[in-house]
């Protein structure tokens, strides 16, 4: 063998060693998923044996009794994130077409980083404030004018009674919102940036208003991707721990009004993990983990699914 | 004419909304902001950086937990950089086929978004409960779960942005395969990967949900193998304590924490603005 060839053989080891070794580690992340699952399946099992399906079903949480049923906390992860979305979403379409149809373009990319920030915001300080500065403004201005106005009409009034906390549900649901805002309003804002401008000139052309080319042209071609920045916005809001934590009341019973205080999965784990004793008790807070994982991968897959169908779609316009 | 005006009107009246939506966003920057400060600025003595944290009613600053975030975000960061950076660099310049890549993208970006405090009970369960305690590097080790993803998924995307035509060339010239990657094509790529990795610290450092089962927290120095004071940790216990003088402290804390993200936040925002243009 020369020693040209032993060159080369030798960097072809090399190579082979370089590229083995990123496939390992993107191996990894797929490894990581898996043992996600597997440990928390393992973690739970206690939980698992002892209550079955039930526990799905079962709104009775008692550590001193050994009675353990996740209802409570799954009604109030979905609810909440429920209303982080009814408002988030909305608001979140409304900057997006500010973001890109009406601001100056010397302000978009200010205004863009100044959402972008609102993203940023450490969770526990979005708790701090939610539970110190929001929550006593929130009781004294606005629940007992909500109460008022809801007041005597049907499915709509009870759910907006009760004496006026501050922290409950629906607080969260507000300070949630806040914070899925940014990420849906940029997953817009960027799929909206994607319509040709010729598909919207034409519209113009034709006499169309804004609002008109936002409604009929953009919104349209773009329907997957926002529907899939409103799904990432939810499994935000799902797994959103502290700032819930901070406002939401931590009560384990069934509510009736939205001013009731609550507990959603994350705040449940957060709240009485390290304090659990007993297998059971720990077992089912780590149930209660596991069904939040199963959740949020489901949601956040079909957000990808959806997006990935919008890039597709794009590459066989153009 | 009729019709005219109220195709007008609708216009006007949803690009007013879409105005105020702006402002609704910006309303609540501005007030956390504010509330930050305000609470805050008090706080910031001298005192904050080398005394311990306090019991109830007795002086003290955050120095221990300051110093503990601090070393597990460092190692969380020093933990996943390689590995993301690693993996990143397979999904963009080696996962053209096959089922790997593509599955491991899908994965990658769920990990992005998923909830934290999962993340933290994982740790929980196949470290923490394995080795009997808690412990700073449990906590490092969590974060570095965090970091990952982010990196993972900001070194494919600038190494996309690489033209194939210096990867070509570096091949002509007979660079080998690795030789390319790490000279070419990461160089080129380096502004953006390194915005990666300043986005995945801001992420870990705000971070409460996973160190709450992993790090714990302690009113001491300790090393990593103890449990370990961290800031997002005494804020959350500070903050639901009924102590005022505890408040304050939480207070200085988050502004320390909401500072020093922001800061961060925006400096890779700054910073990313240049790699395509390069």
């Amino acid at each position: 063998m020369t020693s040209q060839e032993q060159r080369l053989s030798a960097q072809k080891t090399q190579d082979q060693i370089f590229r083995g070794s990123t496939r390992f580690f993107a191996f990894l992340v797929l490894v990581l998923l898996a043992g996600i699952i597997a440990s928390l399946i393992w973690g739970a099992m206690p939980a698992l044996k002892a209550f079955g399906f039930h526990f799905l079903l079962n709104g009775e949480w008692n550590p001193v009794t050994e009675q353990f049923g996740g209802l409570n906390s799954i009604v109030g992860t979905l609810l909440s994130s429920f209303i982080a979305l009814l408002i988030g979403v909305p608001v979140s379409f409304g900057i997006a077409i500010f973001l890109t149809e009406l601001s100056p373009v010397w302000l978009r990319r200010p205004l863009g980083m100044a959402i972008e920030l609102l993203a940023g915001v450490p969770s526990i300080i979005y708790g701090m404030w939610g539970l110190f500065i929001f929550a006593p403004w929130f009781a004294d201005n606005i629940q007992p004018k909500l109460s008022g106005w809801t007041e005597g009409i049907p499915l709509l009034g009870p759910l907006f009674q009760g004496p006026p906390m501050g922290i409950g549900m629906f607080t969260a649901g507000l300070i949630l919102s806040i914070m899925v805002i940014p990420f849906i309003a940029s997953v817009m804002r960027d799929v909206f940036e994607v319509v040709p401008a010729m598909l919207k000139e034409s519209a113009y052309g034709l006499g169309c208003t804004t609002w008109e080319v936002v409604w009929n042209v953009v919104l349209p071609y773009t329907k997957n991707g926002v529907i899939g920045g409103v799904m990432l916005g939810l499994g935000r809001a799902l797994g959103e721990t502290m700032a819930v934590t901070f406002v939401i009341g931590n009560a384990q019973r069934s509510i009736e009004s939205l001013f009731d205080p609550a507990t959603s999965i994350a705040a449940t784990l957060a709240n009485e993990f390290t304090e659990a004793t007993g297998e059971l008790h720990t077992g089912a807070l780590i149930e209660l983990g596991l069904l939040l994982f199963v959740i949020t991968f489901i949601v956040l897959s079909l957000s990808k699914l959806l997006l990935l169908r919008l890039q597709r779609n794009e590459g066989a316009n153009s | 004419m009729n019709l005219y005006f109220r195709r007008r009107l609708v216009n006007y009246i949803s690009l007013a909304l879409s105005l105020l939506a702006m402002a609704f966003g910006l309303f609540w920057l501005l007030w956390i902001l504010y509330t930050l400060l305000k609470n805050g600025l008090g706080g910031l003595t001298p005192a904050l950086l080398y005394l311990e944290t306090p019991a109830p009613g007795s002086h003290g600053g955050l120095s221990n937990a300051i110093v503990g975030s601090l070393a597990m975000a460092g190692m969380g960061t020093l933990i996943g950089t390689p590995i993301g950076i690693l993996a990143g660099t397979y999904l963009a310049e080696f996962g053209h086929r096959g089922w790997l890549a593509p599955t491991t993208r899908f994965i990658n970006d769920i990990l992005l978004s998923a909830p934290s405090i999962v993340i933290g009970l994982f740790i929980y369960e196949v470290y923490v409960r394995q080795v009997g305690h808690f412990s700073g590097w449990a906590g490092a080790f969590a974060l570095s779960l965090l970091v990952i993803p982010v990196v993972v998924r900001t070194t494919e995307n600038m190494l996309r942005l690489v033209p194939n035509a210096m990867r070509e060339a570096a091949y002509a010239l007979g660079a080998p395969q690795w030789k390319m990657v790490l000279l070419v094509s990461l160089r080129a790529a380096k502004a953006g990967v390194v915005t990666g990795v300043l986005l995945a610290v801001a992420r870990i450092s705000g971070e409460t949900a996973p160190l709450l089962f992993t790090s714990l927290n302690n009113q001491f120095f300790s090393n990593m193998n103890q449990p370990m004071a961290n800031l997002p940790v005494v804020i959350f216990q500070y903050a639901m304590s009924p102590y005022e003088d505890w408040h304050a402290l939480a207070w200085a804390g988050s502004l320390l924490i909401g500072v020093f993200v922001l800061g961060i936040n925006i400096l890779a925002r700054t910073l990313v603005r240049n790699p395509s243009q390069n």
